[in-house]
């Protein structure tokens, strides 16, 4: 398996077994004593007296010469791929000629390092040493109790009044008051999660900003909209109004209690606008079956059947999407006769019962 | 060999090296530390380089991670596009977009060095991954290195949260439908949760407009520092402690068998990161990950299809896909859904691990100090638990990608979710039940490495003396439990229990054993 190293010096052998080292010969004479096994540990791991001068080629100056030119020529790869790197970032820079250059110099100057080690440096594979002993002594053991409780015993005299008494309130009230600021970093969240930027005849819009046409909507299409003057949804406020509008066309949809009345017939199709927040995690449920006329959630595949009032039947939704009570205005447009009349989008402790 | 000119040049720099070490030790006293340094000893084996190669991710992610840094712009405030990438022209989009799509394409080695940033990454949680199992499938973590079982543990999982908030930095769709998610996770937590969430987010989703700059802090400096410094710690300990190694010939519980860190294992490791390097660079120029300007700025009004995390994240994805629609509700209060999922179920995985060293006592009722490993097979029990779990992830995993492997599969993605709803429970089952009798198997069939020959071999050197290998062996035992079907006679269990009262921990295995028998011969 292993090349054995040189043996001993002739005269120093033999009657002691070698020490720890099967199928390795230990030079020296410090191994163990018969039968203490490695009982008594070298005062580190420094072991003594082997032979650690040792490498493969060693003793083939031939070899050892070539092996040193294949490992120059890697590292001189290495250099040339640096010259190239400067090249290529004086010339504005391409990331595949980089990535290329950078691989093929840290390949090859590793690969260099690889053999050099293997082949050419001492001290490795097979080299026995002790774990030494990295535990206290039983009288350092009882030293370091000693130590403590000259601290501990003088503070906790007089029945610990300071410690105890003192000491412990104050740090308490003290590290409380430290955790103040945190207060800081965001606001109190009040009633915000009830409501989204939806109001009393706000016109529903597209993501432009342009108004939408009752007639905008095909049979069976769908479009996101917005209420007017909230398109944008980087603003907390604004983030949770996003809507679909669908158009059902001749369908009628089994609406919950809550939502009767919410959806508006024009021109003999049924329109409906639901929140496009998920219930689940909050996503935008932006995909829509029309064979089947369900929304999907693309985050966890939660899916919303629309025409039973968007309950939903797959996934790991458990809340139906909430209507939004729509409206006509005389001029066609579509607009929003009051906010969700529950709270968008994931659950939270105080949501308050089933919707 | 060595010519007098060589022999010359050595004197030199053996005389220039002793006044500067002198110099130092005169003010540090380090020699002698220097020394034991140098000489250290450490065992070689494929599988120990596994956490080195995570050590070496995590210092390529330092170095790409602060180039980064000098470019990239943690702000949302609202700016309009007008670069070279001309899909995007007249967009608008938060300044923390802009900014990585500008490292990308307006600076110099910015593109490699952003896509290196994200390989190394998943290297450095996959090193991670991997290396933790190698310590559990072989025992590494029992005493006495429950501490850097518990170090580790520690920085996997803030490795993980490291790796998360990388991937939110740059605004994009896929990762703001990703912060959302998160968002709602939190804010699904009993009592806190919306106050929670609202306090690191500065506000409702998406956040206020300090929510980038603290999400860069955390993941520019506290995670890293952590890292960095639980990293040296898990190092310290290790350094102090010593690596374990497998059972095997010349080998005990007292020693260690390996190579010098000088010069053999230095330049040997210095060699792997040059490889990692290699590699991670390659990733970095070739492979395209992360295309953030083909996803486009976040809008809550939007996601898309094939909505995916990072690899490291999966497991938590899918179980969010797998979860059930349930929620509890009573009293006008609720449990929301993502908080089983979400926070439960890795609240609990991350309970057990961290708890493992502590179970792993009592299952196998072991509570001496081992260096030498367990091999997989020797404890199967454990074995089928790991393997278990990691069939448990793993469908996890594949849940998180149940669109995309439903396309692929052409079947529906209702039905891969049932199957993979079943599977995280019937998977492990099976597995962990087929591990468990392959370990007991594999007992049966191989030799394990510490049997052989009753009285050793004799050889012969070439300058003619003769050595008994094996002695040691034949002498007494090496302290390593296992094996019990081999029947070389000294488990862990009998060895230890003849071990004389009081002796504390591994002297047992080598002064004891003496008293039980030899090997037996498998």
């Amino acid at each position: 398996m292993e090349t054995l190293r040189p043996g001993p010096a002739e005269g120093e052998r033999v009657a002691e077994p070698p020490a720890a080292s099967f199928p390795r010969v230990v030079t020296g004479t410090h191994g163990p004593e018969e039968g203490a096994g490695l009982g008594t540990p070298w005062p580190d791991d420094v072991p003594p007296d082997q032979d650690d001068t040792w490498y493969p080629l060693k003793d083939d100056p031939y070899k050892a010469r070539r092996m040193e030119y294949i490992i120059a020529s890697l590292w001189a790869v290495t250099g040339g791929c640096g010259i190239g790197l400067m090249i290529a970032y004086w010339t504005g820079g391409q990331a595949q000629v980089e990535g290329a250059l950078l691989a093929a110099a840290f390949g090859c100057l590793g690969a260099g390092l690889l053999l050099w080690a293997k082949f050419l440096l001492p001290g490795q594979g097979d080299i026995v040493g002790s774990r030494g002993e990295h535990h206290s002594s039983p009288e350092e053991r009882a030293a370091v109790v000693a130590s403590l409780s000259r601290g501990t015993d003088a503070m906790l005299s007089r029945r610990g009044f300071l410690v105890k008494k003192v000491l412990v309130p104050v740090g308490g009230i003290f590290g409380i008051a430290a955790l103040w600021p945190i207060a800081s970093l965001g606001p109190r969240y009040g009633r915000f999660l009830y409501h989204t930027a939806w109001y009393p005849g706000a016109r529903l819009v597209d993501q432009f900003g342009k108004p939408v046409l009752a007639s905008d909507v095909e049979v069976d299409g769908i479009m996101t909209v917005f209420p007017e003057g909230h398109t944008d949804t980087d603003i907390p406020a604004n983030a949770m109004s996003p809507a679909v509008l669908i158009n059902i066309g001749g369908d009628t949809i089994v609406e919950r209690k809550l939502n009767e009345g919410f959806e508006v017939r024009y021109g003999g199709n049924g329109l409906v606008c639901f929140s496009k927040i998920c219930t689940h995690a909050g996503c935008a449920v932006s995909l829509f079956n029309v064979l089947s006329m369900q929304l999907v959630c693309p985050c966890h595949q939660s899916t919303f059947d629309i025409l039973e009032d968007c309950k939903p039947v797959f996934g790991p939704a458990p809340r139906p999407l909430p209507q939004l009570p729509l409206g006509v205005s005389p001029d066609g447009y579509l607009f929003a006769r009051s906010d969700f009349v529950e709270p968008v989008g994931p659950g939270f402790w105080d949501r308050g019962g089933p919707a | 060999m060595s010519t007098v000119a060589e022999r010359a040049a050595a004197r030199k720099r053996a005389l220039i090296a002793e006044k500067a070490f002198d110099e130092l030790d005169d003010r540090l006293g380090t020699s002698k530390w220097l020394r034991n340094a140098m000489d250290k000893i450490f065992p070689d084996h494929w599988s120990f380089m596994v956490g080195e190669i995570a050590m070496y991710s995590f210092l390529i992610l330092v170095v790409t991670g602060i180039y980064l840094a000098l470019f990239y712009s943690p702000s949302s405030a609202i700016v309009v596009y007008h670069g070279p990438y001309k899909p995007l022209d007249g967009q608008s989009m938060t300044q923390a977009y802009e900014s990585t799509v500008n490292l990308s394409f307006s600076v110099r080695a910015g593109l490699v060095m952003r896509q290196a940033h994200h390989w190394a990454a998943l290297i450095f949680l996959a090193a991670i991954v991997v290396h933790m199992c190698r310590v559990f499938f072989t025992g590494a973590f029992r005493k006495p290195r429950e501490l850097n079982w518990t170090i580790g543990v520690t920085l996997l999982l803030i490795a993980m949260l490291e790796g998360f908030s990388g991937y939110s930095l740059p605004d994009d769709l896929l990762s703001g439908s990703g912060l959302r998610v998160v968002f709602s996770i939190i804010q699904s937590v009993p009592f806190v949760g919306v106050w929670l969430a609202f306090t690191l987010w500065g506000g409702p989703f998406p956040g206020s407009s300090a929510f980038f700059s603290r999400l860069f802090v955390i993941h520019e400096f506290l995670f890293p520092l952590l890292l960095a410094g639980l990293l040296g710690a898990h190092l310290a300990i290790l350094w102090h402690q010593k690596h374990t190694d497998f059972p095997g010939p010349g080998k005990t519980e007292r020693n260690i068998v390996g190579s010098r860190l000088w010069p053999q294992y230095a330049v040997k490791s210095g060699s792997l990161l040059m490889f990692i390097a290699a590699v991670i660079f390659g990733l970095g120029g070739f492979v395209q990950i992360n295309p953030i300007w083909v996803y486009g700025p976040f809008s809550a009004a939007r996601a898309s299809a094939g909505t995916q995390p990072d690899w490291y994240v999966g497991w938590l994805d899918g179980a969010l896909r797998l979860w059930p629609h349930w929620e509890f509700r009573s009293l006008g209060h609720e449990i929301a859904n993502p908080f089983f999922p979400g926070i439960l179920l890795p609240g609990i995985v991350f309970a057990v691990i961290y708890a493992w060293p502590a179970i792993d006592r009592r299952l196998f009722n072991d509570h001496e100090e081992h260096n030498l490993l367990d091999r997989p097979r020797d404890k199967p029990l454990r074995t089928a638990i790991g393997v278990a779990a990691l069939f448990f992830f793993a469908d996890l995993t594949l849940a998180s990608a149940t669109d995309l492997i439903g396309n692929g599969l052409n079947i529906s993605f209702e039905l891969l979710i049932e199957i993979l709803q079943y599977g995280s429970f019937v998977a492990p089952i099976i597995a962990g039940f087929v591990a468990y009798h392959v370990c007991l198997l594999l007992q049966r069939t191989a030799a394990h490495p510490i049997q052989r020959p009753v009285g050793g071999i004799i050889v012969r050197d070439a300058k003619g003396a003769f050595h008994t290998l094996g002695y040691e062996h034949a002498h007494g035992g090496n302290g390593h439990g296992g094996n019990g079907h081999g029947g070389n006679g000294h488990d862990a269990g009998p060895a230890e229990a003849d071990a004389e009262e009081g002796a504390r921990s591994w002297p047992a295995g080598q002064h004891g054993a003496g008293a039980s028998a030899g090997p037996g011969g498998g």
